[in-house]
């Protein structure tokens, strides 16, 4: 475990590349899959497309994702934009599920008081559908955030940086390295899913309130 | 994608269709011995219900486990070749199953499993005949689970020396042959999808009509 102290600076430096690469997609995958997610509630058709194509790009493996990236995306195979745009479209297909779940546990009787209220529909999605929806949400992204940060790994083997640059580097050279990134990977990941449940709490007042 | 569509390419024993046969066969016995382990600790866990918290505890810290680190660490400590390889996809593919027959197997209506007691059922019959089969649609969302993780992983394990289509992308991306790495990863891609709908085939296949949530997906 000696090695964490020695090299702090590279561990922070590990850390702060991985903390990056894993969170950017869990918020850009957010703001895709709130309308899509919306959508598939609405829209029997819609649903009808968009859940078996999350499904396949769901069973997409990691390191294929990122490789095919560039192709689609014009970029270079060690641009951080591949594991960007490939984590966030896990995100996406793992979320829309969980955010039309969601809005559609809604029950009727609220969405019929918001209309009677005089809500517009915008302001009745975002007042009232969408934070009753907000725990459904927080359970997709607690899963999307833990996994995200567990992939980010896979990145190093085609060069990118993180954690998966410790494995690497301690599987040629220093096993110590590799539970560094192993250590750093768990904590990340705890605390990622300690401050989504958080946030859940803060979100939803109502639900304690109600006890 | 001129690579995946060149003869050359699909002979010898480097070509696609050996590497495909590898990869599957990774995947299958991969998930034969991880079922042998799980789905008898999962159902005797569901049926008993003691040790639950166990299993839901270690299937949520797997999925923060890397598998790159738990397949270098395995292999540091076994030596390169077949079994580590092994040893690591089994590890990642035991929680999912075992958490899938856990969960399918305390879901089924008490009531049911009352009734089977009722006619005069020995325990293993209710296991056997009821609880199993009742669960069968979860169950198979543990396999299909386990069988993403082990495709995905298998693909990774070429890095410390394994066969299977991750060979195409390591070895492209070693000698800058962006087009073989792009070739193996859209048939990783293609197999991963293929596996996952066999078993979508095999629950149509296998889970009673009767059985309430058998046209349910996986508990992804």
């Amino acid at each position: 475990m000696t090695w964490i102290f020695e090299n702090w600076d590279k561990f922070l430096e590990a850390s702060g590349v991985h903390l990056r690469l894993a969170v950017i997609p869990v918020l850009l995958g957010l703001v895709v899959a709130i309308p899509l997610g919306w959508l598939a509630n609405r829209s029997r058709s819609a649903s009808a497309v968009l859940m078996p194509l999350s499904n396949v790009l769901y069973t997409v493996p990691s390191l294929a994702m990122i490789v095919i990236m560039p192709v689609l995306l014009g970029s270079k195979i060690l641009d951080e934009i591949n594991i960007i745009v490939a984590l966030t479209i896990y995100t996406v297909a793992l979320l829309i599920r969980n955010i039309a779940d969601g809005l559609h546990s809604v029950p009727g009787h609220v969405v019929a008081a918001a209309n009677a209220m005089g809500f517009r529909p915008l302001r009745r999605f975002l007042t009232v559908e969408l934070p009753l929806a907000v725990p459904v949400t927080i359970a997709g992204l607690r899963v999307a955030m833990v996994s995200n940060i567990s992939m980010v790994s896979i990145g190093a083997l085609i060069g990118l940086g993180g954690y998966g640059q410790l494995f690497i580097q301690g599987f040629q050279s220093n096993e110590d390295i590799i539970w560094a990134g192993l250590i750093g990977t768990l904590v990340l990941a705890f605390i990622g899913d300690v401050l989504l449940q958080l946030a859940g709490r803060v979100l939803t007042p109502w639900v304690r309130a109600g006890r | 994608m001129g690579w995946l569509f060149d003869p050359a390419h699909w002979s010898g024993s480097t070509g696609i269709p050996v590497r495909i046969v590898e990869h599957f066969t990774y995947t299958w016995l991969t998930l034969l011995i991880a079922a042998v382990i799980a789905v008898p600790l999962g159902a005797f866990v569901g049926h008993t219900g003691r040790g639950g918290f166990l299993i839901v505890g270690l299937t949520n810290g797997l999925r923060a486990l890397p598998t790159l680190a738990v397949l270098i660490i395995v292999v540091l400590w076994a030596g390169i070749g077949d079994v580590p390889v092994y040893t690591a996809l089994v590890l990642l593919a035991v929680p999912p199953i075992m958490a899938g027959t856990y969960a399918g197997i305390r879901a089924v209506e008490p009531s049911i499993v009352d009734a089977a007691r009722g006619v005069g059922m020995h325990e293993g019959g209710v296991l056997l005949q009821v609880e199993l089969p009742n669960a069968l649609p979860l169950v198979f969302g543990g396999f299909r689970g386990a069988a993403l993780q082990v495709v995905s992983t298998a693909t990774i394990a070429a890095y410390v020396g394994a066969g299977g289509l991750g060979r195409f992308v390591f070895d492209g991306l070693a000698f800058q042959e962006y087009d073989q790495m792009l070739g193996g990863a859209v048939l990783v891609a293609v197999l991963a999808v293929l596996v996952d709908l066999v078993f979508v085939g095999l629950q149509k296949l296998t889970v009673s009509p009767g059985v309430v949530g058998a046209g349910s997906g996986g508990n992804r």
